[in-house]
């Protein structure tokens, strides 16, 4: 890997940001810390929200921190009822373009209802975070508006 | 964004966080409308509680109808070039709450302080109508003590248990403290360190900053730290000491930004090199020195 200390970074193309978050009442975070470690060390700025997050409050700290990806870790099994309504809350504050990716213990029979939903892809138990760093990299929208 | 939408702000503060050139009209465009803005830069060795002391003071402002923001910065990976950002959970989310903007930044390699990036952050903050903007960091000691050069008022927070490193930790960042705050006040050996604190200014010249003894997780003390800074801000404003360190910032950012230009100029040296052959002709026949030809050229580049 190469080193990136520079004292004129303005010059580089800026990391790509993540929210990784933890919806509903789902306590166990070791796996979505595995995934923050493994999204740092492929170059990504990753901002985690720590447990027992709300719709609106993940849609506000992607708002704030203007993520391109918000990364949904859930073990709980309650993804069917809280995934459309947080899909719902990022359209609510504007993020309806925001790329939208959950990872965790997600049955194969509910994939295809998870991508009607407006998330972009699932990654059950099996998946590797390489799997997951990857499709993000390939899948982040370039940005349309410029300020 | 002028007006306060929260998104536009969120993306104002992308642009100038990482794309010099493209927003330097951004930047320029927003100066004139920031300096209401005040500036608290909290700072402190790692792990002594600096975000959760953050989320017990923003609680605070927001109880009193103070907009605030907060830029949360964090160390990138000098290998990777990410960044684990983890203070936003001790902040806390305040869903809906229009009037506090939390924001988590990395530190994009820059060494010894805080980077350009961040002070554009800033202004897009305090254009946006932030009466309070918090800029918290990760300080070590010495070569750490940048934030003094981006903030109005600096608060170093500390802990019992450091040890042998208050002593280290003296000759830089507390010296630079407009207040000390003692975190972990429940700890046993935080009452000594307050008094070692004490004595230690006690033996120097210069009048000791107010040091508190706060606890950020049970909120202990945050009301008096809130009075003292608010007293802290009211005496620079009456003493004209805000003036002096307006300037400070202004010429920090002055030269921040120059070094960026001059760095860029000196990318192209090869290049001048390179273009002006008769100037190296002149070395080689021994007409001009090295050091002279040097010379001719580096009138060239500015």
């Amino acid at each position: 890997m190469e080193c990136r200390q520079s004292d004129n970074h303005f010059d580089r193309p800026r990391p790509i940001r993540v929210l990784v978050a933890k919806p509903g009442l789902d306590g166990h975070d070791r796996g979505a810390k595995v995934m923050v470690r493994a999204m740092r060390d492929a170059g990504f700025e990753v901002v985690y929200t720590g447990l027992f997050q709300t719709p609106e409050m993940i849609a506000n700290a992607a708002l704030h921190e203007d993520v391109d990806v918000v990364g949904l870790s859930i073990l709980s099994g309650a993804h069917m009822s809280l995934f459309p309504r947080i899909v719902e809350e990022l359209r609510e504050v504007g993020l309806e373009d925001i790329l939208v990716v959950a990872g965790g213990t997600i049955p194969d029979s509910d994939r295809r209802a998870i991508l009607t939903m407006g998330i972009s892809e699932v990654f059950g138990p099996g998946a590797s975070l390489t799997s997951v760093v990857d499709y993000i990299r390939s899948n982040v929208g370039a940005r349309s508006d410029v300020a | 964004m002028l007006e306060g939408d929260r998104r536009a702000i969120a993306r104002s503060l992308t642009l100038v966080e990482s794309d010099h050139d493209s927003v330097a009209g951004l930047v320029d465009h927003l100066y004139p409308h920031t300096g209401s803005a005040v500036i608290l830069g909290i700072t402190g060795p790692p792990g002594v509680g600096k975000s959760t002391l953050v989320g017990a003071l923003v609680d605070r402002f927001r109880r009193s109808r103070r907009r605030v923001a907060v830029l949360a910065v964090d160390p990138s990976s000098s290998v990777s070039g990410g960044a684990a950002l983890g203070d936003r959970i001790r902040i806390g989310e305040r869903a809906g709450d229009h009037g506090l903007f939390v924001r988590s930044v990395a530190s994009r390699g820059h060494r010894g302080g805080l980077a350009l990036g961040i002070a554009g952050m800033v202004h897009v903050l305090d254009a946006a109508g932030f009466e309070l903007i918090i800029l918290e960091t990760v300080g070590v000691g010495q070569g750490e003590i940048g934030i003094v050069d981006r903030s109005h008022i600096v608060i170093v927070v500390q802990v019992p248990g450091l040890g042998d490193d208050i002593q280290a930790l003296k000759a830089g960042l507390l010296e630079i403290a407009d207040i000390i705050v003692v975190n972990k006040g429940d700890l046993s050996g935080a009452a000594r360190v307050v008094s070692e604190l004490r004595s230690s200014f006690a033996m120097g010249t210069d009048p000791a900053p107010p040091i508190l003894k706060v606890s950020a997780a049970t909120e202990e003390g945050v009301d008096d730290l809130v009075v003292a800074i608010d007293d802290r801000a009211a005496m620079i404003i009456d003493t004209g000491s805000i003036e002096s360190r307006r300037r400070r910032l202004a010429a920090t950012e002055v030269l921040d930004y120059l070094q960026v230009e001059l760095r860029r100029e000196l990318d192209r040296a090869g290049q001048l090199v390179t273009d002006e052959p008769n100037v190296i002709d002149s070395v080689s026949s021994r007409e001009l020195s090295p050091r002279q030809a040097a010379r001719q050229l580096a009138r060239l580049i500015v």
